[in-house]
């Protein structure tokens, strides 16, 4: 927000053209999260996967480029730049080319609503919330198509589980996102992080901001709400315990067996970029997005540009400990079956989280 | 000004180029040399057997119907969600009957099977009176299953 008035008033004061001005702040900010947080979290990420398995499995992991290995992932992109590129004879080619791109976009269209700080927003949409869900649904549809034009067994069938899987997901999400709305009025993102404002006590997580019997009695259902859009997410980005799209051990790697090379990297990178979007989100909606648990430094000290710093790190640094929790978990659980994967979210999941919405549209009505 | 939905297909923009730039530089620097077997579908080394397109399970599709129903019905929820508040009670009582018809066929969908992953067990009507039965035949039953045991 701040940073398009700066950049339109910028440029508008140099060329002095509104056409010129908006085009060049609205490139730029819809180029600042690729270059800032999607492209350094999927380099730091595929190296901290591999660090945090090894370090779990009593292994040292990638050791040789860099200090502990830092460097890894980045030899790794060199590499697969210049890995040829095949598409096999069977292929659908015209298919099997856009599906890398409609899955990578799916999921940068996602931190188009994400706020990121108070100077900071993609994209200020009134439906942040539903457009997220909307947005998170495309890549269902790159998958399908990658599996389908991949023409080979293991893709479709690794692309019809994920679909099934993402799809089912969806609907203890939306459940969960419909508690919230109910609760706070309101799909904007950055107006749901701004009612979260103040210390940790007034996030979504705690009931909200303000002090009444309401407050305390959400509590519980918040906590309930919490663990199950966790987990609905969880299984949305097809993580281990929900990762039978692409079970390495009997369906190869699920839709992106046939990619190789750059079109492969996207694949990794569109999940990479997922994982810490459904963090962000749980933490928008639940942990205060932005909002700092204990105040700012910029108030204490004064220093008012401090502020919408400090609150793009808090944003960054909790999707990341949920990023890190995603890990933890895909070295605790093992993988469920995709009998146990449907219980779980038609048999449990769902009648839990709509019992949650009718407890709390009463608690609110009362 | 651009509107905020305009902002976001500059997002869709950036990430469509973005894709498109990098498979290209990595189409300027890599080798292409394609063989017979690099070409071939991926099948563990072995030559593909058969058509790829392998029967899937029927459950997928029910599932993306009873998913398509929620879905619907969700998005319909929404609207209500954001403004029964100003109605009170009255305004949840609409809210709440509807959600109870959902909840009420989410039950029937779970009693009769569709939920379950393996193959739906199928459950008969009961009829207590066979509508053709004589005495004989009632009789006869019996005896004939037990024959086949």
């Amino acid at each position: 927000m701040i940073i398009y008035d700066f950049l339109y008033n910028l440029v508008f004061s140099i060329t002095q053209s509104a056409v010129a001005g908006d085009i060049t702040a609205m490139v730029i900010s819809a180029l600042l999260p690729l270059f800032i947080l999607v492209l350094p979290f999927a380099l730091l990420a595929v190296w901290l996967e591999r660090k945090v398995s090894a370090h779990m499995q009593d292994r040292l992991g990638p050791m040789r480029t860099g200090s502990h290995g830092w460097l890894q992932t980045v030899a790794d992109v060199i590499k697969l730049l210049q890995k040829e590129d095949i598409v096999a004879a069977a292929n659908d080619r015209t298919l099997f080319n856009i599906a890398p791109i409609l899955v990578f976009a799916g999921s940068y269209l996602v931190f188009a609503a994400l706020p990121f700080s108070s100077a900071y927003i993609g994209s200020n949409i009134d439906l942040g919330l539903i457009f997220i869900i909307a947005a998170s649904g495309f890549v269902v549809a790159g998958i399908l198509m990658a599996g389908w034009s991949s023409n080979n067994k293991y893709s479709l069938l690794g692309a019809m589980r994920s679909a099934a899987q993402i799809i089912s997901y969806e609907i203890p999400t939306i459940l969960v996102i419909l508690t919230i709305i109910m609760i706070t009025g309101t799909t904007n993102l950055r107006t749901l992080s701004e009612m979260q404002t103040g210390y940790f006590w007034n996030w979504m997580i705690f009931g909200g901001a303000g002090f009444s019997l309401s407050k305390f009695l959400f509590i519980p259902f918040m906590l309930i709400g919490f663990v199950t859009l966790f987990i609905s997410t969880l299984a949305e980005v097809n993580r281990t315990p929900f990762d039978i799209p692409e079970a390495e051990s009997e369906l190869v790697s699920g839709y992106h067996t046939e990619y190789s090379g750059m079109k492969f990297a996207m694949f990794f990178m569109a999940e990479y970029a997922n994982m810490f979007a459904v963090s962000a989100i749980v933490s928008a909606i639940f942990l205060g997005g932005y909002q700092s648990p204990f105040g700012y430094l910029g108030n204490t000290f004064g220093l008012h540009w401090l502020i919408p710093i400090e609150q793009f790190l808090w944003f960054a640094s909790k999707g990341v400990f949920f990023v890190l929790v995603q890990m933890w978990l895909r070295w605790t659980l093992p993988r469920l079956r995709v009998d146990q994967l449907m219980a779980l979210c038609w048999k449990y999941l769902i009648p839990i989280a709509f019992v949650n919405l009718i407890i709390i549209g009463l608690i609110t009505v009362l | 000004m651009l509107t905020e939905f305009g902002k976001i297909f500059v997002f869709l923009l950036v990430a469509v180029i973005f894709v498109i730039a990098l498979v290209i530089v990595a189409w300027l620097i890599r080798p292409s040399r394609p063989t017979k077997e690099k070409l071939m579908t991926y099948e563990c080394g072995e030559n593909p057997e058969g058509s790829p397109w392998v029967k899937f399970n029927i459950r997928f599709y029910v599932v993306a119907l009873i998913f398509l129903i929620f879905d619907v019905e969700v998005v319909l929820l929404i609207p209500w969600a954001l403004v029964y508040r100003q109605f009170g009670l009255g305004g949840f009582m609409v809210g709440a009957i509807f959600l109870i018809m959902l909840g009420l066929g989410m039950a029937y969908e779970w009693r009769k099977g569709d939920l379950e992953w393996e193959r739906a067990k199928i459950i008969p009507p009961v009829i207590k009176r066979p509508v053709f039965s004589s005495k004989e035949t009632r009789e006869a039953e019996p005896v004939k299953s037990k024959q086949l045991v």
